[in-house]
């Protein structure tokens, strides 16, 4: 034992060769910890710059420049009770008894003609909305904040003519010109006029093209991704299937756009631009998403519970819905959430099938013309009207909002059918 | 192959294979086993890994019908009835002919829903009551009654790897089975959760007919009264467990009984 060169050979792992080996193998550990950790760093700093940057950008376009109108409705003349103010045809009425004019009136005494000029043309609607609402106002005096032109909004963030930047920091210094929280752009849709739009129209195409799609893609996602993974023999026809399904999930979405243009509007010539036609284009890439995802879920499902229903007697559609759906549900549902998340981003598929229009209405449904968040979001950065530079962030906010809402939900799912096993 | 014909149980057996062999695509994994399962008595599978009893075990309730590419020749007769003929549905069958596995395999459900699954797709227990008492009964004839009865709620996956193995026996006997199958059912366990097991088969035995298969032979010799001894697909020696233990008619058994190989 005395003998080192024999003490060596019996004992490898305490020579000088293997502490340096050892001493290596840690340092090789901790290189690639904090290579992996600078990774996350970077993504985290780029999401962080990229919130950042939409949040300061898109704050201001919630908030317009509005001017504040006190109107003495009791000596205005306008006309009418409880009834005929709550009826449909209301806002003409008041049009066609002078309202427009009372207002202009109203804000030439308080703020001056130069001021009032720069009311918005389309300002005293909203005086006419808060009458319907409430038709007691008609006999009060009430201070409003309407809407101002879109040059003194500009001339009040020191952009346009000298003029309107003198006018608004002398409305701003009377107190008169706010930049004041737009509740209206929730609820309003598109306009021509940057202080007057809204998101509401595109949110609600934007839901009612998901809720085709999700109603399409869903279904027809997992019961392919069923057949294909529990009853679809293995042969040549089903490798070809499964390629092309593959294949499909890859396709540039603007394919499906001219898909959805030469078949579903070929179909359906009268539902341009109509939510239908849109959620079933988005579906169509949808669909490949779901299944991919949807067959490995139900492939992960241990064989082990297949063979447990099956040995007391379940049969086979039993196995499928009872044990293996259950099981693969919430890898499904990570499928869907990448599914959808991807369709409520598409722009390019919906421009070809023409839901660019200029919809200045919500959709009633289906089949009325409609646009989408994103597709909004297109035509407004396009706009030459600066006011539509921080509109168009707030929409960009909305939409990513909406991304949360739907996503949460669908994790909300997803945690509520995990199971362990 | 001998087999000894002078049981007197045999007579009147519940289940009656007939030359059958298996194939997995060209590969022939049985050949031509011919064997009678006796009514009352649990009968034992043995012989070195890959020699087929398990694939022979679960052609008695065409399990192997969920392997695409297995073909089964010969005949199989549950009473008198071929389950490998067109007149046989295999849910009924395997509604008859229970079977338990080698790594327990509970349902990710509740202890309850575990027993009460079999009873309601078969329509067995009409009322919520009697859904209870099959649940309770399952339970007591697998041994577990006592150590679950207060948390019958629990997730099944939450139990013990024996508990979980009796949960699995008391989901299989909730159908009612005549033949319970036991593909190695205590190979995944400790000793203490395996004596369970071995006495719970015995106590089931007189009630159902019981195959398992069985890479322990002291487990054979303890359980079975009857034992066939498998090796590379063919059915060597089938006979009382006194007998294949002791005197083994075959070379080969009694190799494979002292060691020699496997």
């Amino acid at each position: 034992m005395s003998d080192p060169a024999m003490t060596e050979t019996r004992q490898p792992t305490r020579t000088k060769a293997f502490e340096k080996r050892l001493k290596a193998r840690y340092a090789q550990e901790r290189r690639f910890k904090v290579f992996g950790l600078f990774a996350i760093l970077i993504s985290i700093a780029i999401l962080f710059v990229l919130l950042g940057n939409m949040t300061i950008n898109g704050i201001g376009g919630f908030q317009r420049a509005e001017l504040q109108v006190p109107i003495d409705f009791a000596q205005s003349g306008l006309a009418g009770d409880q009834r005929s103010l709550s009826q449909p045809g209301a806002i003409q009425t008041l049009e066609m008894q002078g309202l427009p004019q009372i207002v202009q009136f109203a804000a030439e005494q308080h703020i001056g003609e130069a001021g009032a000029q720069q009311l918005s043309e389309q300002a005293w609607r909203d005086v006419a909305a808060s009458i319907t609402a409430d038709p007691s106002l008609i006999n009060r005096q009430e201070t409003f904040w309407l809407p101002s032109s879109g040059d003194l909004a500009m001339g009040m963030d020191g952009e346009g003519s000298p003029e309107m930047q003198a006018l608004a920091s002398q409305l701003e210094s009377a107190g008169v010109l706010e930049k004041r929280f737009d509740w209206g752009f929730l609820t309003r849709s598109d306009a021509t006029d940057p202080q007057q739009v809204g998101v509401w129209g595109a949110l609600k195409g934007s839901i009612l093209t998901m809720i085709i799609t999700l109603a399409l893609a869903f279904p027809v996602g997992v019961l392919a991704a069923l057949y294909l993974e529990e009853y679809a023999p293995r042969n040549r026809w089903t490798d070809i299937i499964e390629v092309s399904i593959n294949n499909l999930a890859a396709v540039p979405s603007i394919i499906f756009g001219l898909l959805g243009l030469a078949v579903f509007l070929w179909i359906f010539p009268n539902l341009r631009s109509a939510p239908l036609i849109g959620g079933m284009t988005l579906a169509l890439m949808t669909m490949p998403v779901i299944v991919i995802s949807g067959r490995n879920a139900i492939k992960a499902v241990p064989p082990s519970i297949r063979d447990g229903a099956l040995a007391i007697g379940a049969s086979p559609v039993q196995v499928v819905f009872h044990h293996v759906l259950p099981l693969a549900l919430p890898g499904i549902l990570t499928g869907t959430i990448i599914g959808m998340a991807r369709a409520l981003g598409e722009t390019a598929p919906l421009l070809l099938i023409g839901m660019r229009a200029f919809v200045a209405t919500p959709p009633d449904g289906f089949t009325s013309p409609a646009t989408v968040l994103p597709v909004q979001i297109f035509l407004w950065s396009d706009e030459i009207d600066r006011g539509f530079i921080e509109r168009t962030s707030a929409a960009i906010i909305v939409l990513l909002l909406f991304l949360l809402v739907m996503n949460a939900l669908a994790i909300y799912l997803r945690n509520k059918f995990e199971k362990s096993w | 192959m001998t087999v000894i014909h002078e049981m007197d149980d045999t007579a009147d057996p519940k289940m009656r294979a007939r030359d059958v062999s298996v194939f997995y695509g060209d590969k022939k994994a049985i050949d031509d086993v011919s064997i009678d399962i006796p009514t009352k008595y649990v009968t034992a599978f043995i012989g070195p890994s890959g020699c087929g009893k398990s694939t022979f075990l679960r052609t008695l309730n065409r399990m192997n019908d969920t392997i695409p590419s297995a073909r089964v020749e010969g005949d199989i007769e549950l009473d008198g009835e071929n389950i490998y003929s067109s007149g046989m549905d295999v849910v009924q069958l395997r509604a008859r002919v229970g079977m338990v596995f080698q790594k327990p395999n509970p349902f990710p459900k509740s202890i309850y829903d575990n027993i009460a699954y079999g009873p309601k797709i078969h329509g067995i227990a009409g009322s919520k009551n009697e859904l209870d008492e099959v649940v309770e009964r399952s339970l007591q004839r697998a041994g577990l009654w006592n150590e679950v009865k207060d948390r019958l709620g629990e997730s099944g996956t939450a139990l013990s790897g024996g508990q979980q193995q009796r949960l699995c026996i008391a989901r299989a006997i909730a159908v009612d089975p005549e033949v319970i199958l036991m593909d190695e059912p205590a190979s995944a366990l400790d000793p203490i959760a395996t004596a369970k097991i071995e006495e719970l088969i015995d106590e089931l035995a007189g009630r159902y007919a019981i195959v398992i298969v069985t890479h322990s032979m002291q487990q054979a010799a303890r359980v079975s009264q009857r034992t066939a001894f498998f090796h590379l697909g063919k059915m060597v020696e089938y006979g009382p467990t006194d007998q294949i233990f002791t005197n083994p008619l075959e070379e080969r058994t009694k190799d494979y009984i002292t060691g020699r190989y496997g």
